[in-house]
């Protein structure tokens, strides 16, 4: 609760900075109070509390998942920094929307009633849809923050419609008590609960842009400005995915026999169509974003897994995805700068004129195609093998095959930066961008070679 | 340990390279690949063949997943890291006379590649084995991609593709043994308990899942594809490391990994994949013979060698293991010298074209007869390192059935005539304009040339030497396979 209380007054405090002029301190302000925000969360992790009575609960789960979150919030800022020193933006707004956006996650990781969930997925997206076309000068961006809101909208709507008809066959909005309801007469549900759970599961979907429902995405990913695109890439695919989880593990585990196949098959499309569509995209923004649909794909299985691995399972996979994807958009920023385009080609001969940014960017790439000994292998390795345990032997070779074709477009970009021509265009970046570059490149490698502390780390907060 | 040193030295050293300025980097890479070869000799010294694990070593690595950082090594293990510390020093020293723009990256990933390739040979854990597998796999194809020849960027994509391909399956097949183990285990021993507990469909399963991967490495046909492009296409040392070393990965995860695992699959399906290596013998052999280019016969001379070696090893007889095993080090030992001769015959004439050379032999003597012993040992002849190891792999195909060794056996003609062609060819005849400036061997070149030839006649006149390290490993899996057919 702490969590949330704190990342609210820090969105405050980022609304305030202009009004009193401190905005020149507000990016070390916010980093620091995310920090501090962080520790408290360790500090309530052991044990669980419950607020607004049954509303929401800070257990373990919602601990470790706001941790992540605001772990990944922090390399955000450091990686965002140079966008917001160039003045591009308004910094002060900006921040505030961003914490305010964090303060939707938080709730989206804790809730208990759907209510919450409601509210938490309110507070996270309307931030974001501004966010989108905060580039307001430029077509693209405008596009990007109606085609958002308006998709955005439709999705929240059948959302509610599905909360409607739970809470209609059920006559409770709390998750707990309706996973009772649903184990207790799983032979004799209502036809309203089943529709409800299919309803709540598009809306879901289209959060986490799986297929059918992912349509906007590639076109908000790219109109977005990049900083903004890279957020909602990690930070709010996670927490959506911490709800998705949440909600369908608690409340509808029992009846998975019915919902198991259905989401089978947006699990199946989800990684094929990501995957075959991001091999014809010329532009490496798009390409993540199509490629991020392809890992939503992989991340969704996670939902079908019942045993108490799967959490862990779903950690260690959103956390390398969010940080190795943060880590390329890093890099693409870095190279829009040098190229002016965000195309494969403006890669060509980076290895040769910026050899620290290649050597990064092929850690990040690695570790997305999910080869050792980046950690993507190893989030990879321990997903598959959840997924293997519990007999969903035919998602697993589906998976693997989406891996395979997922090598072509993230070698696309290596293949690029080491063979092409060099050209002498170049940009100097400070030490810190280069700190900040290594520091996660080094993660992903050392998360990738010793990934039994971090598993270890998130069993023993149990 | 004492592995773990011989996995770990290069790994840090080829990091530390990558921080070398770029003229350094070369003689800090020699100097750290001689010392891990001082260190593993000083291992072999003290390595007593009847030990079936020495020097081994075991640490939880994640330990709530049952993976573990366990390595050692049994006689056929010691071989081949042995095999792999020989010749890295030999490839470094092959290129003292090139450059290569950011020679410091070359170097480094040399080095990091020789740590994942002694890892492959030493792992005992099924975890650990297959990181080093890839992890080998990530070094050779950048040395093609950054310094490889025309068209790189399609072959070395095709090249990583394939072999990708074939290990994701090797990984479910690795998770699947993973998931029956009674107490969740990725151990090398757990794996061998449960794979002989299959059912024969099971096993069947497992063992193509595991055969492709190996296949491709090898590559047998007709997993071969990438392989004629992508030797022809990466820098020299890169070829070196991948004919010499990187190929006996797939032979050696074989006779680990799928003999002593699915015994009763071996047995069932044994027979096509030694029709396959066979078919790949006469297939290759006749493609070398119409090769234009001495690069790409070569490469394909080695398809026809490690066809031959499969063949032996899936007969599981004690004869052709032994045999593989000999065959492996002198076939690595062997190529990575012809390879050097390519390399010496394109840097003097810029072409390897077979029709356009002729008549070194006029002009550089030292280099001819080194050429002419490297030759001989890769046609077998008695005496040189080719003949003990292809001896007694025909000795277990002929037991096996002898129609199998007597289609094999063609090989041997067909080797003769393309190597013999080509050395009529390089060596014999007129000077040309290409030819008449020809410079024989300068010392550095003969520093890589005469140690291989030392081995190649010591491997052909006492092979006592080799085979005594690995007989009792050898006997020990062919106990293992043997013991749990009949329990069944």
């Amino acid at each position: 609760m702490k969590t949330l209380i704190l990342t609210a007054l820090l969105g405050i405090v980022s609304m305030l900075s202009e009004i009193f002029g401190f905005r020149k301190y507000l990016w070390t302000i916010l980093v620091l109070g995310l920090t501090g925000v962080f520790c408290v969360n360790l500090s309530e992790l052991t044990s669980a509390y419950q607020y607004f009575p049954n509303m929401i609960v800070f257990d373990h789960y919602a601990g470790v998942f706001s941790g992540l979150i605001i772990l990944m919030a922090l390399v955000w800022f450091f990686i965002s920094k140079d966008q917001y020193d160039s003045n591009e933006f308004n910094q002060a707004d900006h921040y505030s929307l961003i914490m305010f956006t964090l303060t939707g996650t938080i709730v989206l990781v804790s809730f208990t009633h759907l209510a919450m969930l409601f509210l938490g997925i309110e507070i996270l997206s309307i931030p974001m849809f501004i966010l989108a076309g905060s580039r307001k000068k430029e077509l693209s961006s405008n596009e990007a923050s109606l085609k958002y809101f308006i998709m955005g909208a439709f999705a929240t709507g059948i959302l509610l419609f599905g909360i409607a008809l739970l809470y209609g066959a059920t006559g409770t909005f709390n998750i707990h008590e309706i996973a009772l309801i649903a184990s207790n007469n799983s032979g004799s549900v209502s036809v309203l609960f089943y529709t409800g759970i299919f309803m709540v599961m598009i809306g879901l979907a289209f959060k986490v842009s799986a297929v059918p429902f992912h349509f906007w995405t590639p076109d908000v990913y790219e109109g977005a400005p990049l900083v903004i695109t890279a957020f909602m890439a990690t930070i709010v695919k996670t927490a959506a995915f911490a709800a998705f989880y949440r909600l369908f593990n608690t409340s509808f585990v029992s009846l998975l026999p019915q919902w198991g196949s259905t989401l089978s098959v947006i699990i199946i499309f989800t990684i094929l169509t990501g995957n075959i569509l991001a091999v014809y995209q010329t532009s490496v923004k798009r390409m993540l974003a199509y490629s991020g649909i392809a890992q939503a794909g992989y991340m969704l299985m996670t939902i079908l897994l019942t045993r108490y691995e799967s959490q862990d399972a779903l950690v260690l996979y959103t956390s390398s995805y969010a940080l190795s994807t943060l880590c390329a958009f890093a890099v693409l920023h870095y190279v829009i700068k040098i190229k002016g385009n965000d195309s494969f080609e403006s890669f060509s001969g980076l290895g040769k004129s910026h050899p620290l940014l290649a050597v990064i960017m092929v850690i990040s790439m690695l570790s997305l195609a999910g080869i050792p000994p980046a950690v993507g292998f190893f989030a990879k390795f321990y997903l598959f093998s959840a997924v293997l345990q519990e007999g969903y032997l035919g998602l697993v070779i589906v998976a693997v095959l989406g891996s395979l074709i997922s090598v072509y477009y993230y070698f696309r970009v290596i293949i690029s930066m080491y063979s092409g021509e060099s050209e002498t265009e170049s940009i100097q970046l400070t030490v810190i961008n280069k700190a900040v570059l290594v520091l996660i490149g080094c993660i992903i490698i050392l998360l990738g070679v010793t990934p039994g502390l971090f598993i270890d780390a998130i069993k023993s907060l149990t | 340990m004492e592995t773990s040193i011989l996995i770990f030295l290069p790994l840090v050293a080829g990091l530390i390279s990558f921080l070398l300025p770029d003229n350094r980097a070369k003689q800090f890479a020699f100097a750290a690949t001689l010392a891990e070869f001082a260190y593993s000799l000083v291992l072999l010294l003290k390595f007593n063949p009847q030990d079936t694990l020495a020097y081994a070593t075991s640490i939880p690595w994640v330990k709530s997943m049952g993976i573990s950082f366990s390595v050692g090594m049994d006689g056929i293990s010691i071989l081949l890291v042995m095999l792999t510390t020989f010749l890295i020093p030999l490839i470094i020293l092959s290129s003292f006379r090139r450059s290569f723009a950011n020679s410091n990256y070359f170097y480094g990933l040399i080095l990091i590649m020789q740590s994942a390739l002694v890892g492959v040979f030493v792992a005992r854990d099924a975890f650990l084995f297959y990181v080093f597998w890839e992890l080998a796999l990530i070094p050779i194809y950048f040395i093609a991609l950054i310094w490889g020849g025309e068209n790189r960027k399609k072959i070395t994509f095709k090249f990583f593709v394939y072999t990708l391909a074939g290990s994701l399956l090797m990984l479910i097949a690795i998770i699947y043994l993973y998931l029956q183990t009674p107490n969740s285990s990725f151990d090398i021993n757990q794996f061998y308990a449960v794979g002989s507990t299959l059912s024969s469909t099971d096993q069947a399963l497992v063992f193509f899942a595991f055969f492709l991967a190996f296949a491709i490495k090898m590559p047998i046909f007709p997993f071969h594809t990438w392989q004629p492009d992508t030797y022809t296409v990466t820098p020299v040392q890169g070829t070196m490391l991948l004919s010499g070393i990187m190929l006996k990965m797939g032979i050696y995860g074989v006779i680990r990994w799928i003999l002593p695992l699915v015994p009763e699959a071996v047995h069932n399906y044994g027979m096509p994949a030694i029709i396959l290596s066979v078919i790949g013998i006469i297939y290759a052999s006749i493609i070398a013979i119409k090769q234009k280019d001495f690069k790409r016969l070569i490469a394909y001379v080695s398809i026809a060698h490690v066809g031959l070696i499969a063949a032996g090893i899936f007969t599981l007889a004690e004869e052709s293991l032994q045999g593989g095993i000999i065959q492996m080090l002198s076939h690595g030992i062997n190529v990575v010298g012809l390879f050097f001769v390519i390399d010496v015959l394109f840097d003097r004439t810029k072409t390897l074209e077979l029709s356009s050379l002729g008549g070194i032999r006029n002009v550089a003597p030292f280099f001819t007869v080194t050429f002419i012993i490297l030759l001989f040992s890769s046609i077998a002849l008695p005496f040189t390192g080719g003949f003990p190891g292809e001896f007694l792999l025909f000795v277990g195909i002929f037991q096996y059935n002898p129609w199998i060794a007597a289609v094999a056996g063609v090989s041997i003609i067909l080797g003769a005539v393309y190597m013999l062609s080509s050395f009529q060819k390089i060596m014999l005849g007129e000077t040309n304009q290409l030819t008449s400036g020809f410079t024989d061997l300068f010392t550095s070149e003969k520093l890589v040339l005469i140690p291989i030839i030392i081995l190649i006649f010591w491997m052909g006149i006492y092979p006592e030497t080799f085979l005594e390290i690995s007989e009792p490993a050898v006997k020990v899996l062919i106990k293992g396979t043997g013991t749990s057919l009949s329990l069944k």
